[in-house]
This record gives C-alpha cells, sequence and structure tokens, in this order.
C-alpha cells in the first residue's frame, strides 16, 4: 500500500496545449486551416473505410520502460459511433487532395469538399497523444493521390517511420497501400505496418472500369498478390532466424463496395472467396455504398439497405469459422443470385438443404454441429465437451444457446426427435415470422 | 463454519481456505462465505477465523485447469454467492475430476455465467477509460483516469495498463482503490472520489472533433452502439457528450447529402423523341439554367455507328441541330472525304446544351466542367441504350469523359480508346481544335484527324 492519502489538491489541466510542430514544407502553411479543422475534414474523409481492426498482430509492449504502447492480440474498441462502428484506430486520410476521380468516392478530383493535408509529423504526433490518453489503438492512414502514387505512398511510410522510430511506438499501425506505387515501397510499408490493405473497391471489373476509371484489377491484383508473398515469406525466415523482420504480421485486408453496381451476393462471395485464396487475406470488408455529399450522376440513387451488408458479413463468417465452402453461401441465395435479408444465410442453406438434419447433438461431428442454425462456435465447443461427460438433454443445449426454438428443428437429443418439423413447408415462417415492412423514407 | 477473506479480489486467499476446507472434509452447504468489507461494521470484528485442521489420510485436494480458469474470472464478480458457488464446484471435483468440462451442467454454467461478465467489465475497462494530462510538482507529466468498474478487477487489470503505459507516470482512480504508477513501481492506494480527478485535458477539443467526424450519419445504428457502449459508461468519456446532438442531427444530415446528391431524372426515356422532349427541361446543371434550348442527337439509329461531339456551339443552339456550325462543317467535310456519310450515323454531343459567355458582340463558347460532363452522362448513356451503336467516335475530350468516365488525353490515346460491352469507342480531336489552328500546325493536326477518321471509316465499312 501506497503511503499517505491523495494531494490534497484536485489536480489542474495544463494551461497549453500540445504544440503540432510543422516543418514547413508547405508554402500554403500559411493559409492552412487550424488542425482541429483539417482533423475534420481529413476524419470526414476517411469514414468510408469500413475497417477499423486491431487485432491479431504480434504481441508487443513497453513494459521494460522504453516507448510506448501495447499489442496483446486481441483489439480493443475505445469508442463507438453512432453508426454502431466500432472506433478502434485514428483514421484519417493524410490529404483527400486527389489525382483520381472515381465516381463513388467524395474525395475525387471533380468533386467538391474542402481539402487539407496532414504533415506526416502531424499524424505522428496526434497518434502519440491521443494514444497517451487511451483515446485509441494505433492508427490508420490512407490519404489521396498527390502529385504521383510514389511520393504518396513515401509520405505515408513517414508518418510511419516517424513514429516507429521516433516515438518508438508499439501501438498498431494499419497503411493504406497505393497499388500503383512501387513495390519497394510497398514492402518497406510492411515493415512498419502492422495491417497493409488495398481496397479492390468493387466487386465487379465492369463495376470498376465504370466507376473508377484510374484504377485496374490487374494493377490492384498484382499489388495484393506481392504483398501476399511478402507476408509469407517473412514469415518462414522468422521460422528460421529469431530476428528476421516482421512484415505486416497482421496480414492484409481489403475492402469493397456493396450496392454501387449490378453484382449480386453471389457474385460479391465468389468474388471474396478468390481473394481469401489466391492472397492469404486476412478480411475482406463489406461496404454498403453511402450516400455522399456532391455525389456524381453515375452512381445510383437509392442504398442498398444495410441489412445486406450485414447478411455478406455473416456469410463471410460462415466460410471463415463454418466450414462451408463458396458455393455452398451460394446456394442459399435465391435465383437472382441475393441472399435472403429477413432471415441470416446460415437458415437459408439449412431450409434448402433439409436433407442434413436432424443432427444428433450426441453424435455428430463437429462439422454437421456447425450447420446447425442458431449453434454458434462457442456452443458446439461447449455441447462436444459437455457431451464426453454424458448423455446431452434438450434442456441442456438450451443452456447453451440463446434461442432454443431456433435450434430445435434441426437437432436431435436424449430426449427429443423433432417429428416431420423438417418437413414442414410454414418452418421458414415459424422461425422467422414475416415483419411490417418500414417504409424508405428517402425511396426514390 | 464462517469464512471471511482479507479482500473481495483475493483469489489466493479463496483457494487456500478452500484447499483447507476441503482437507477438513466440511461439505458446502456447513460453509457461509462472507463478503469481505460487508460485515457487521467494525472490521476487526470479523478477524480471519482459523482455519480447520485437515483431517487425518484425507487426499490431496483436485483442482483441474479448466475449473482454475472457470472459477479466476468468476471469483472477482461483484455477487455474494461466487465463493459459495466455485466450493461447491470444487467439492464436487473431488468425485468427478471432469466436472468442470461440462458447459451444460447448471452450476458451471452459473459459474459461467459469473465470469462473463467480469471479462466484459476488464475489457470495457480498457477500451473506455480516459486518461487526463496534469503538472506534477517538478513539471513532468502525470496521466490521471477516473474509472467506475462493476466488479473486482482493479487489480487485474493492473498489468494491462503497465505494459502499455510503461514509460509514462499515471494513476488509475476508482471508487474501490486508486494504482499509481512512476515508471518503475505500481502502488496502491485508497478510494477516490471523482473529484481527485482532473476535470479536463486540452486535448479532448481534438479527440471530440475527430469523433464528430468519423461518424457517418447515412447509416444510424444507435442499438449498435449501445449493446457495447451502454450508457453508464458514457458519463465518465469526454466524446459521449456529443452523441444526442449527432443522433438528432443525423437524418437531417443524411436528407442534406442525399439533396446534394440527388439526380433524379425520373424513368429513362422510351424512344429517341422522348428523350429529346426530356433534354428540353432538363436542369440538372447550371449549363441546363442558363436559357438556351437543348440540342438533342440525329440520324440514322441503323447506321451502327455514333459521333459525339462536346457541346452544340452558337449555330447548333440557334437551329437546334448538331453539327452545323463551322467545326461541324470541317467535320462534315471530312468524313465525306473518307466515305461515310454523316446522314447515315448517329450525331450527338457529350453534353447538351450550349455553355457559353455572353459578350455584347456574340456568345463566346466555354468548356463544360467535369461535373456537368458527368451530370449529363445519363442522357448520354440512355441515348446509347436506343441508339446501340456498334462504333463510337468521341471527339476530344470531354466527349471521352461522357463516354468512359475519365478525361483521356487525345494526343496521346487517340484512336482505339476502350471496347464496352463490344462497342468500340474511338478517339480524335475535336474539330473546332483544328480551327484554331493555323498553318504547318494545323495541316499537321489536320493529317491526323483524317488519318483518325480513316481507320474509322475502315470500322464502319466492316460493319455488317
Amino acid at each position: 500500500m501506497r503511503s499517505g492519502a491523495l494531494p490534497k489538491t484536485r489536480w489542474t489541466a495544463r494551461a497549453s496545449a500540445l504544440a503540432f510542430r510543422d516543418d514547413g514544407t508547405y508554402k500554403e502553411q500559411m493559409s492552412q486551416p487550424t488542425v482541429m479543422e483539417r482533423l475534420g475534414i481529413l476524419a470526414d474523409a476517411a469514414k468510408y473505410d469500413a475497417s477499423c481492426a486491431s487485432s491479431g498482430t504480434a504481441k508487443r509492449n513497453s513494459a521494460g520502460g522504453k516507448g510506448l504502447g501495447s499489442t496483446e492480440g486481441m483489439g480493443i474498441c475505445h469508442a463507438y459511433a453512432p453508426d454502431g462502428r466500432c472506433i478502434s484506430l485514428l483514421k484519417i486520410l493524410l490529404t483527400n487532395h486527389c489525382i483520381f476521380d472515381c465516381h463513388y468516392c467524395v474525395n475525387r478530383k471533380s468533386s467538391n469538399v474542402r481539402r487539407a493535408r496532414f504533415t506526416p509529423q502531424e499524424v505522428a504526433d496526434l497518434t502519440v497523444a491521443f494514444y497517451r490518453r487511451n483515446y485509441i489503438e494505433g492508427l490508420f492512414l490512407s490519404s489521396g493521390i498527390v502529385r504521383s502514387s510514389n511520393h504518396t505512398m513515401e509520405q505515408l511510410i513517414e508518418a510511419a517511420r516517424i513514429l516507429r522510430e521516433e516515438h518508438e511506438f508499439r501501438g498498431y499501425i494499419h497503411l493504406k497501400t497505393i497499388p500503383e506505387a512501387d513495390p519497394e515501397l510497398v514492402a518497406r510499408a510492411g515493415l512498419y505496418a502492422d495491417r497493409v490493405s488495398i481496397n479492390v473497391e468493387l466487386p465487379t471489373q465492369a463495376g470498376l472500369a465504370r466507376l473508377a476509371p484510374d484504377k485496374s484489377t490487374p494493377v490492384i491484383e498484382g499489388a495484393m498478390a506481392k504483398i501476399g508473398s511478402a507476408i509469407v515469406e517473412a514469415k518462414d525466415a522468422r521460422k528460421r532466424f529469431r530476428h528476421a523482420p516482421r512484415f505486416a504480421p497482421a496480414g492484409q485486408s481489403t475492402q469493397m463496395i456493396v450496392g454501387a453496381d449490378q453484382a449480386s451476393d453471389a457474385d460479391i462471395v465468389g468474388r471474396s472467396a478468390t481473394l481469401y485464396n489466391r492472397f492469404r487475406l486476412r478480411r475482406v470488408y463489406y461496404s454498403a455504398f453511402s450516400p455522399i455529399p456532391d455525389a456524381s450522376a453515375v452512381l445510383p440513387l437509392q442504398r442498398p439497405p444495410l441489412m445486406r451488408e450485414h447478411r455478406l458479413y455473416q456469410s463471410d463468417w460462415l466460410m471463415r469459422f463454418y466450414g462451408f465452402a463458396p458455393h455452398e453461401v451460394q446456394q442459399a441465395a435465391d435465383p437472382g443470385g441475393m441472399l435472403p435479408l429477413d432471415i441470416d444465410p446460415k437458415l437459408a442453406w439449412a431450409l434448402r438443404f433439409r436433407e442434413a438434419f436432424p443432427v444428433d447433438v450426441n453424435r455428430a461431428p463437429r462439422e454437421a454441429l456447425l450447420r446447425v442454425p442458431g449453434l454458434g462456435v462457442r456452443a458446439v465447443g461447449a455441447l462436444l465437451s459437455a457431451r464426453r461427460q454424458r448423455r446431452l438433454r434438450l434442456e441442456d443445449v438450451g443452456r447453451l444457446t440463446t434461442s432454443l426454438a431456433k435450434v430445435r428443428p434441426f437437432i436431435v437429443t436424449a430426449d427429443w426427435r423433432p417429428t416431420l418439423l423438417v418437413d414442414r413447408a410454414d418452418l421458414r415462417s415459424q422461425l422467422a415470422p414475416p415483419k411490417a415492412q418500414q417504409l424508405e423514407l428517402f425511396g426514390a | 463454519m464462517r469464512v471471511c477473506l482479507p479482500a473481495p479480489d483475493d483469489s489466493e486467499a479463496w483457494r487456500s481456505a478452500a484447499r483447507a476446507l476441503v482437507l477438513a472434509g466440511i461439505e458446502p452447504d456447513a460453509v457461509a462465505w462472507e463478503e469481505p468489507g460487508q460485515g457487521t461494521g467494525d472490521l476487526f470484528a470479523q478477524e480471519a477465523m482459523p482455519l480447520p485442521p485437515p483431517r487425518p489420510g484425507a487426499a490431496p485436494v483436485r483442482a483441474s485447469k479448466p475449473f482454475l480458469d472457470l472459477v479466476r474470472m468468476a471469483l472477482l464478480n461483484r455477487a455474494p454467492e461466487r465463493f459459495d458457488l466455485a466450493y461447491r464446484l470444487l467439492w464436487r471435483l473431488q468425485s468427478q475430476p471432469r466436472a468442470a468440462q461440462d458447459a451444460a451442467d447448471p452450476l458451471v454454467r452459473r459459474l459461467d455465467q459469473l465470469s462473463r461478465p467480469v471479462r466484459r467489465d476488464i475489457h470495457k475497462m480498457r477500451a473506455f477509460l480516459r486518461f487526463r494530462g496534469v503538472a506534477e510538482a517538478d513539471g513532468s507529466e502525470r496521466f490521471v483516469a477516473w474509472f467506475e468498474p462493476d466488479h473486482h478487477i482493479l487489480r487485474a487489470n493492473a498489468g494491462f495498463f503497465v505494459r502499455r503505459f510503461a514509460a509514462m507516470r499515471w494513476s488509475i482512480l476508482t471508487p474501490a482503490g486508486s494504482l499509481h504508477w512512476n515508471g518503475q513501481v505500481l502502488e496502491e492506494g485508497p478510494p477516490a472520489t471523482r473529484l481527485d480527478a482532473p476535470g479536463g485535458d486540452p486535448l479532448e477539443e481534438l479527440w471530440r472533433t475527430y469523433y464528430a467526424n468519423i461518424f457517418n450519419p447515412a447509416r444510424l445504428k444507435v442499438g449498435a452502439m449501445l449493446k457495447e457502449m451502454p450508457r453508464k459508461y458514457w458519463k465518465n468519456m469526454p466524446e459521449a457528450a456529443l452523441i444526442p446532438d449527432l443522433i438528432a442531427g443525423a437524418q437531417a444530415r443524411e436528407a442534406a447529402m442525399v439533396d446534394l446528391g440527388r439526380q433524379d431524372f425520373g424513368p429513362p426515356p422510351a424512344t429517341l423523341p422522348d428523350l429529346a422532349q426530356g433534354l428540353a427541361s432538363c436542369r440538372h446543371c447550371a449549363i441546363g439554367c442558363n436559357g438556351t434550348r437543348a440540342v438533342a442527337g440525329e440520324g440514322q439509329p441503323a447506321g451502327g455507328f455514333m459521333i459525339v461531339g462536346e457541346q452544340p456551339g452558337d449555330t447548333e443552339e440557334s437551329l437546334g441541330r448538331p453539327f452545323v456550325g463551322p467545326a461541324g462543317e470541317v467535320l462534315r467535310g471530312h468524313l465525306q472525304a473518307v466515305g461515310i456519310d454523316p446522314g447515315q450515323g448517329w450525331l450527338t454531343n457529350a453534353v447538351k446544351h450550349f455553355k457559353h459567355q455572353p459578350t455584347p458582340k456574340r456568345r463566346l463558347h466555354q468548356s463544360p466542367t467535369a461535373g456537368e460532363i458527368d451530370t449529363c452522362r445519363w442522357w448520354l448513356d440512355r441515348e446509347r441504350e436506343l441508339v446501340a451503336p456498334r462504333l463510337i467516335l468521341a471527339l476530344g475530350a470531354s466527349a471521352a469523359r461522357g463516354l468512359i468516365g475519365r478525361t483521356a488525353s487525345v494526343q496521346r490515346e487517340r484512336g482505339l480508346l476502350a471496347t464496352h460491352e463490344g462497342t468500340e469507342i474511338w478517339l480524335t480531336c475535336h474539330p473546332s481544335y483544328l480551327l484554331r489552328l493555323d498553318g504547318a500546325a494545323r495541316a499537321a493536326e489536320e493529317a491526323r484527324f483524317v488519318q483518325d477518321l480513316a481507320s474509322f471509316a475502315d470500322r464502319v465499312r466492316a460493319l455488317p
């Protein structure tokens, strides 16, 4: 126990705010808006990127008394915005000036948004100041393309370098990579960053050609392939040499916009499966196309329902954790290739392939249990461990799941067998009663 | 038998007490676990009762790893029954060594339900605790946070903050006790109140700016936010004060965003005359509102080819027909020369109204902006669907933008520019460019223009 009580006086806040250095390289510095105004503009410009994950990187800390920060495997969401999204990282653009003209993007050349830029030093200082107050896990830095792809990439890397080398920052860094940049630069980014990502932007090549005419699928995929092999090589090197440098230990991810082009859910699922396979991506993020200020006339008027994005994430989970093959997820879709919005894709699959049920919770292998609607990975693990002790009854299953009503038609237990339930034509409406449809406020 | 532990989060003390009780053969029903610090008032009245001696010949106590994992967190819950439940499971473990692995068992389930909120509390403390900087007497900086945990997690969570902020000096104050880190040693202090913590930090204004701007008002999901960040945490988070206003303003902001982006052209026209009629009343951009008359395309849709210029000029606007001014004359002349009858194809423009600057003598041509071309692209797209050309010739960069969506460079990309769904798009300069040149330069450019037209004419003749 520490001797002595707390200081009697109240803590007083420091008088001076952090002074942000500027390196004076920008002539227009004089007319630049304040740090706060620029932070507003550049955070606003970054909010359409869905990813804010800070999980799954190498474990680090500053327990030696040197440096700042730690990563312990599981990421932390330090706040949630009213859009339900996690705020884990300081997610900003270095600049929202851009020489590209992608129609879905609020920062495209022909858009009338206010422009601003940070220097790499300002970004690094801001990250450290936020991190020390426990606002964030680290930095997610992206940028509009200024001057050239290489110049932009160098600026992004410089911000990460200042953080890692000058501040000895041990927190999380996610760098968005410019696919057109020199591979040498992309390789350097991976040495500082925990995660690197390149957005494929749109699920189909035709969509990309129409909405992002300056980008090209082969260039994007080429860059992703290079990063993918660099990650594998670095992992391999670390197996043999303990001090080999780490390269993007949290892997690479990508994002695609849903609902801006004609791609169906089945197209999107197929595309993500290919991306996971070919480039060993850690994550594919889906971002429901959302209206942007000063939108291009080429974009669709109506935004897709947010539920569509949610169903795509669920199908993503089915492929990554539930042992579903891409074609099986696609089978859950309707003939037009769209997943149902009112029920989740796992239930949709189960209703279509009823011959796979009921599953005996006391005998069935793990893979079969994972297919039961309403049983998650955790519940299946608990069932497997519990059934080694004794034969499970329906009430036992009830203790491990949130909704027994959803699970019951698909399982057999020591005291329960669904009679004809699986064959009932109205099973779907029993499990998911049709809801009254909310009318669109801004429906076209 | 009454047992009282020295502190509510002292798992080690619980383990030694429980071990002694098992060795003494005392059944769970015979043990009354008292909540530490919650006794009859006088702390000294609850002096730890001496633990019973072991029974002679008692078997060593068994405690499996799954059991220890299960109770480690459960023992930090503030529910008073936690000690009793854990002891009951330990007792059962002596006859059923794998009892802790039966997740569906009611007792195991209950302990699991006690441990989950503790795990969540630990995680939320790491997430939502906010440090505020203060100057210390020696001029150095200390970071102080005020947090109100639900369970007895303060000590269990100390390691995380030490590992993360080792080089900083910090204090965490809670109603149950405090932690102070000086860069070397972690010290524990007495309970604190909110007033002991600093009232603000200059960085918080920046953080609030970030929070307000990273929020996308077009996808309001208040339920999802509340599930992960319940209201009870808000009072100690500087950014949370913004939430009610952000939610209240979201719908208006989204409506404004949609309005700004709204380009509601209505249903697509079914025929080319419908399209011409629609064009006449289009007011979607500034050019459409400048009072000039729209110039629709004209020609033979069956001819299979389409020629797209930039926008109608002075003569075109007066006559209401495309390519009838000086530049149009140049174009028509050269087309005839390479063997294309312009009347056999479809002639139109990327922008349908005439953008100009009025001067006393005449109306000076002005180039349309990228945004204006993109807006008018809706009409050009409908026109392409109705005419369905197999070949398109774009005259100049503006025409190319209307067709492929980006501003192409005529000098670098002239010739076959792109193929869209089987339709070839060719690019050459706009004939008005030739009119602005003189002498040798004009001759050279005209030769290249003719050459481009000739290549295009070859493709036209190859049409079935």
